[in-house]
């Protein structure tokens, strides 16, 4: 078969095309976000959350009554039109409660989470950097404090400042970074021996740099799915502190507190415990859910 | 004129152990090197694994502390951190690492990742920056849509341009180049050898190429120092080395390297039988009774080998012919 030359055609180069930066100029925070946005899940958790941050602060506000207004001639009620999610054993509002309990449960759980990830960060940073003498003295002072149980702590600190969320916040603040300390620490350690960064200080960066643009942001994954963790953890343990008596005071109420005392009529009127119930389950959920997302949007490896 | 010298070089490493964690040993991984490095000229450090040679890298980057000894840049001492600072003394000596993918932040852009030398170094503003970076993009060979993808993206002998390109950014004086092509397969690493001889011409760039692969130092050095056990066992021009070796190590690394001579097999191969057996019989005349090996004896300008007496070596000789 003949093939003529007047069959093609010289279309030549386009030279802007060719030239054309094909990907968008994203900073990787950017890049982040985007992938995050094509997590459906992620996303719906992150909503999910807001939705139940926003509801903490308007919720009480929603009806007419006061989470501690109690009215014993009313007795328990299921949901109805007055009470959206009925009334407990003295005549309270649920309601009103329940985004009550949201504000101390939520709080709690994210200034926990804050306090325990900076400072297990900045211990656990220095301890891996630095390494030697300064590593071994930090080490050997969060095993001691690892040894001494947690419960011990909350007393101690109930029997100083009294009980509270203030005091409930100290005591995660004490114990809750040894965790996040080591688990940077290793990651640090592991990370210093990577090439990149004897590249970066062959390259002229210096500690800070190395540590805020280099090692931080490699161990991000692994530190946001702990802080996700570390969130439901706080709510939890408000919740048991809240159920041996050294939590929040009644009236004050948590989520945890809600469901403690829901659990008592559990068999009487169980919507009791399941309200508040499902909005603990729902949020942890959200929050695992979209830590998974992020640790996955924070690795580009992982970019479709 | 040479603008960096190494004199009497030692990096000794403690082994520490016991119940209080004490020093109980070293391990001389470099035991007094000293050369020196001209511009414009590549340097080639040979040796097995182990034998110190990424070591000596490391030490003149400034990675790894001195244990004794001088590293003089134009005749001021680059020992400390704080003497390194006051002549600028990292901007000029950069260095490409082996490992490709692991010496570049996975978690950064190509654009931040080349920028990384000169934000430090450099006041540009962004504009600058970009424009720069592109340049060397465009002397690397890789298109500008590069710029926004991460290291991962790439194959390995992109990912050892966008290290050589980083290596560049600042015009430094010396590469220090730790086996940059190991990791590559062989086409790729032509590519690379011939682009790094291409960029020293436009930038008169100094190399000290670490490497174990004679073939590789044979196409890029013109100086070569041949390591074994943290001291220099034979230094000399690439003519020196690779056709009037002297040291019995050397006469083993040259006979080793791989020759497609069907023809000549037999013959190449009783050589090599034949310098396996003077190395044994000869060891006590480079190497004292504990292995160490001895100073180095001129045997002219630029030909150098560790050896006891010198005369020993006419015996040497003797027995091969």
């Amino acid at each position: 078969m003949e093939i003529s030359r007047d069959k093609f055609k010289h279309i030549g180069i386009n030279e802007e095309k060719s030239q054309a930066i094909v990907r968008p100029s994203m900073t990787y925070w950017q890049d982040a976000w985007r992938r995050l946005k094509k997590n459906k899940i992620a996303i719906a958790s992150l909503f999910f959350i807001f939705i139940m941050s926003l509801m903490a602060v308007v919720g009480p506000m929603m009806v007419k009554f006061q989470y501690n207004d109690n009215n014993l001639m009313l007795g328990i009620f299921k949901p109805n039109a007055e009470h959206w999610f009925g009334t407990d054993g003295l005549g309270r509002d649920m309601w009103a409660r329940v985004w009550i309990g949201a504000r101390i449960s939520l709080f709690i759980g994210l200034m926990a989470a804050l306090i325990e990830t900076t400072i297990g960060i900045v211990v656990g940073g220095i301890a891996g950097f630095f390494g030697g003498k300064i590593d071994m003295f930090i080490m050997r002072f969060i095993d001691i404090l690892i040894a001494i149980p947690f419960l011990i702590f909350v007393i101690l600190i109930m029997v100083i400042v009294g009980s509270g969320v203030f005091s409930i916040i100290l005591a995660f603040s004490i114990t809750g970074w040894l965790g996040m300390a080591r688990l940077v620490r290793g990651q640090i350690l592991q990370l210093k021996e990577q090439e990149f960064v004897l590249a970066a200080r062959t390259l002229g960066a210096d500690s800070m740099r190395l540590i805020f643009k280099h090692l931080i942001p490699n161990t991000l994954g692994v530190i946001i799915v702990t802080l996700t963790m570390a969130i439901p953890q706080a709510i939890f343990t408000e919740a048991f502190l809240s159920f041996i008596g050294i939590g929040v005071r009644p009236p004050m109420t948590s989520w945890g507190q809600l469901a403690n005392s829901g659990a008592q009529a559990m068999q009487v009127q169980p919507f009791l415990l399941l309200i508040p119930a499902i909005f603990i389950s729902l949020t942890m959920l959200s929050l695992n859910m979209l830590g998974d997302g992020l640790r996955d949007a924070l690795d580009p490896r992982l970019r479709k | 004129m040479s603008f960096l010298e190494i004199n009497d070089l030692k990096v000794h490493f403690p082994i520490r152990g016991g119940v209080l964690n004490t020093i109980k040993d070293h391990v001389y991984a470099v035991d007094g090197v000293s050369f020196s490095i001209d511009e414009g000229k590549t340097y080639g450090l040979i040796g097995e694994s182990g034998s110190g040679k990424t070591t000596i890298g490391k030490a003149i980057v400034g990675l790894e502390e001195p244990t004794d000894g001088e590293i003089l840049y134009y005749g001021q001492q680059v020992n400390k951190k704080r003497l390194r600072k006051k002549v600028n003394y990292n901007r000029e000596v950069q260095m490409i690492f082996q490992d490709v993918l692991s010496s570049l932040d996975p978690k950064k852009r190509v654009r931040d990742i080349i920028a990384e030398p000169i934000r430090n170094y450099e006041k540009l503003t962004e504009n600058q920056e970009l424009e720069k970076i592109l340049t060397l993009l465009n002397i690397v060979g890789m298109p500008p849509d590069a710029l926004y993808k991460y290291p991962h993206e790439f194959s390995g002998g992109q990912r050892q341009r966008i290290g050589v390109s980083r290596a560049v950014a600042v015009n430094p004086k010396l590469i220090v180049a730790d086996e940059p092509v190991s990791a590559l397969d062989l086409s790729v690493q032509a590519q690379i050898l011939n682009f790094l001889k291409m960029i020293q011409k436009d930038f008169n760039l100094s190399y000290l190429f670490i490497s174990h692969d004679l073939g590789v130092v044979k196409h890029m050095c013109d100086y070569i120092y041949i390591m074994y056990r943290g001291r220099f066992v034979e230094t000399g021009t690439r003519e020196d080395i690779y056709n009037n070796p002297q040291h019995i190590y050397t006469k083993k690394l040259v006979a080793a390297i791989p020759e497609i001579d069907v023809e000549n097999r037999e013959a190449l191969r009783r050589n090599r039988i034949k310098v396996e057996q003077e190395y044994s019989e000869k060891e006590s005349l480079f190497y004292d009774q504990n292995g160490r090996v001895f100073d180095l004896v001129q045997l002219s300008d630029t030909h150098y080998v560790a050896i006891k007496n010198k005369e020993d070596l006419q015996d040497v000789e003797n027995s091969i012919a």
